[in-house]
């Protein structure tokens, strides 16, 4: 489904990602970990098209197309989602006005009929119980004084309507109490089939506990340094990054 | 945020879809201004006397005015003399024969109207809504009369009222904006030529919405009308008005003057939706939109509430105010003011409290876009007299791209100790973090922008009637969509 291929991106004049290589097949989901800064953000935002990165070499090819050459809401239409590490406010737009325009924006673009009122309602009113979301929060303008911890179940809660072929989570556990993890783990995982892929980008390894990954990347300095099963995340949560750090450096002072 | 840009820039450059020319006969008086034009503009008009002084008296101030160049300056505004020798202050489409029901108007002007979505035929009325339409100089229909008349409600052309309810035109007209009051509306109270007039009596509410729809038609030629709305005790009006002009290179002068009488427990509601021709990309043409309004809250307990959206025009100049005289009456200002390209806005409201426990609440949204200049003036004025009175303003400015500008000018003067003043604003841009977290859900960069303005604004457009209220969005997203960058 997608195919990153020695991906290198700038901000600025520097070098964040240096070179990635990932493949994630349909039914597929995929953890990305890694110290702070290693680029984890960078690739999460690459891949949904934040302008302000800059791809300097290499490509991405998602079912077949050139991903890096479509617009932002264009990758949406065609089923890539983002759930943000710090959604944004917007004052006075309704949190369910948004998503009734994001979910018929897609469906349109898809060639389907636009949901009326009546139609997405009970639609969202289903995912919210699902994320144990009050209702209120359809009606409240989007992200507005919402908590850190309702923040990320509304990203959630927007895939959920949305569902997404390929769902890319950056960072959504923190800043999570475990009840709320385990939310928002609820809401992957229902969208988990042999159809869709995520993406999951996390620091810490709790995140797993709840949405098991089929592979595990550890991300250091804009490479990926290390593959593995879903035990290569319990390695990391006993021994920390400086294990694979270590392991690079010598890999690397081998080599030379 | 280059690509965004430039969507947008196309969008902003997107043409003014109400610029198009009626052909149609028209009867005009000769271009300038000097006391042989009133007599011969009140002559057509077949005023009585008492109309013809006022005109001139009015004329006679203003020839003073222009000689000691008072045409305001103080204004965050720029533009070139205005030469008002070289204006048509009286253009009005030749009547083909005396109209005797709506079906006999011309069917140009029907045609005119029907583009601009204002039906003026039977079948085709918007429901609930009465329009009154104005051509150039003069009033060309008023739908729903009869039914409105059974109540007792006057609703027709400000000529008509001249000619039928002269008593109530006496009465009322220049109680709220006396003819030396400016400039601009002392040159309006020497040439106006027509407008609306509404009459509600007391304890009726008015059943459907009261509209004006203003077109400017002709070349060179001034639109300067006039309205006049009395609400008697206990009576409701609701009032919308609507304006559209062709597009010219010539700057187009729009002086208007609108008045607004609420007796006891009496409430009007007076929307705008105007959307002049803002000029080109380039900011060559366009109305200026120098406008008198203003609404005196005489009785006690009554209301007055303004709300605008100002998207069109070169430049706006405005002050739509209350005057709360009665006591414990309450004075309300809902604006939204777009500037885009080379548009520029000085807008704000006076509050002016002089009964007790009156009350004040204005909610000013600015948006400016391209190179539009956007400025929030307004005064609250509390009188010794105003005791417990209590002022709300809360001031927002949006800013989209880096060439434009928006500045506030709050005036606050209390002269009663007793007052509660609340003032908050706030300087905003939109963001590329809103914008690209809106295109991440699938939608387009003008929708996002469109989406995340109207947001901005979603506490004044609550205020409009319904129906105008989602007219109101479209005609931002078509207005603005400019300039994320």
């Amino acid at each position: 489904m997608l195919e990153i291929r020695n991906l290198h991106v700038q901000v600025g004049n520097q070098e964040i990602l240096k070179g990635i290589d990932l493949q994630v097949n349909a039914g597929e989901v995929h953890a990305i970990m890694g110290p702070n800064g290693s680029g984890k953000s960078t690739l999460a935002l690459v891949l949904a098209g934040r302008e302000t990165y800059e791809v300097i070499a290499g490509e991405v090819i998602y079912d077949g197309n050139n991903l890096l050459e479509m617009a932002p809401e264009e990758r949406a239409c065609r089923g890539v989602f983002l759930a943000f590490q710090y959604p944004v406010e917007i004052p006075g737009v309704g949190n369910a006005y948004l998503l009734k325009a994001a979910l018929n924006a897609i469906r349109k673009y898809r060639g389907l009929e636009e949901l009326d009122a009546m139609e997405f309602l009970p639609l969202a009113r289903e995912k919210m119980k699902l994320l144990e979301m009050d209702d209120q929060l359809l009606n409240r303008s989007v992200n507005e004084g919402f908590s850190g911890g309702e923040k990320k179940r509304n990203e959630i809660f927007q895939m959920a309507v949305l569902e997404p072929r390929l769902a890319i989570l950056d960072e959504t556990d923190s800043g999570l109490d475990i009840d709320a993890l385990k939310i928002v783990a609820k809401g992957v995982n229902e969208l988990r089939n042999p159809q869709r892929a995520s993406i999951v980008v996390t620091h810490y390894q709790r995140l797993l506990n709840y949405i098991v990954p089929d592979y595990v990347h550890v991300l250091v300095d804009g490479r990926i340094v290390k593959s593995g099963g879903k035990e290569l995340a319990l390695a990391l949560e006993d021994q920390g990054y400086a294990w694979v750090e270590a392991e690079t450096q010598s890999a690397t002072t081998a080599h030379t | 945020m280059s690509t965004d840009t430039n969507i947008i820039e196309v969008l902003a450059n997107r043409e003014y879809q109400y610029g198009f020319v009626t052909a149609i006969e028209a009867d005009s008086v000769p271009r300038g201004l000097n006391e042989d034009i009133i007599r011969l503009i009140s002559a057509k008009k077949n005023e009585p006397e008492w109309m013809l002084d006022w005109r001139l008296k009015s004329y006679r101030h203003w020839a003073s005015l222009r000689k000691s160049e008072a045409e305001p300056k103080w204004a965050n505004i720029h533009y070139g003399p205005i030469d008002y020798e070289n204006i048509v202050y009286y253009s009005a489409p030749k009547p083909k024969a005396q109209l005797n029901s709506l079906e006999e108007i011309d069917p140009e002007m029907l045609a005119t109207f029907e583009k601009l979505g204002i039906p003026l035929t039977e079948q085709k009325r918007f429901a609930g809504v009465a329009v009154d339409a104005v051509f150039d100089s003069v009033s060309v229909a008023t739908t729903f009369k009869e039914k409105l008349a059974e109540l007792g409600i006057i609703f027709c052309s400000f000529s008509e009222a001249v000619q039928k309810h002269p008593e109530l035109v006496q009465k009322y007209l220049g109680s709220v904006v006396p003819y030396t009051d400016n400039f601009f509306a002392t040159l309006n109270s020497a040439v106006f030529s027509d407008g609306s007039f509404c009459y509600v009596p007391k304890g009726v509410r008015c059943p459907m919405e009261l509209s004006t729809y203003f077109r400017i038609n002709a070349a060179d030629t001034g639109q300067f009308e006039r309205t006049l709305i009395i609400a008697e005790e206990g009576s409701y009006v609701s009032y919308l008005e609507g304006c559209t002009a062709p597009m010219r290179d010539q700057n187009q002068l729009h002086a208007a003057v609108v008045e607004l009488v609420a007796l006891d427990d009496a409430q009007i509601k007076y929307s705008t939706i105007q959307n002049w021709y803002p000029g080109d990309k380039d900011g060559k043409g366009g109305i200026y939109n120098f406008v008198t309004k203003r609404g005196k809250a005489l009785g006690r307990s009554s209301k007055i509430s303004w709300t605008q959206v100002e998207t069109g025009a070169a430049i706006t100049w405005k002050y739509p105010g209350v005057i709360l005289q009665g006591d414990n009456s309450v004075g309300e200002f809902y604006s939204v003011a777009l500037t885009n390209n080379y548009q520029q806005a000085d807008t704000g409201t006076k509050m002016i409290h002089i009964g007790r426990n009156t009350r004040s609440n204005i909610v000013s949204k600015g948006i400016s876009a391209g190179h539009g200049q956007n400025t929030y003036r307004g005064m609250v004025k509390i009188l010794k007299s105003a005791v417990g009175a209590r002022n709300y303003t809360q001031c927002d400015s949006l800013l989209i791209g880096e060439k434009c500008g928006a500045h506030t000018f709050p005036y606050i003067e209390v002269k009663n100790a007793t007052a509660r003043m609340e003032h908050e604003a706030s300087t905003s841009k939109v963001g590329e973090d809103q914008v690209f977290y809106l295109k991440q859900r699938g939608l387009s960069a003008e929708d996002a922008v469109s989406m995340i303005v109207n947001g901005f604004c979603k506490k004044v457009f609550k205020e409009l009637p319904m129906e105008f209220a989602v007219e109101a969005q479209k005609l931002l997203s078509i207005s603005l969509e400019g300039s994320v960058g």
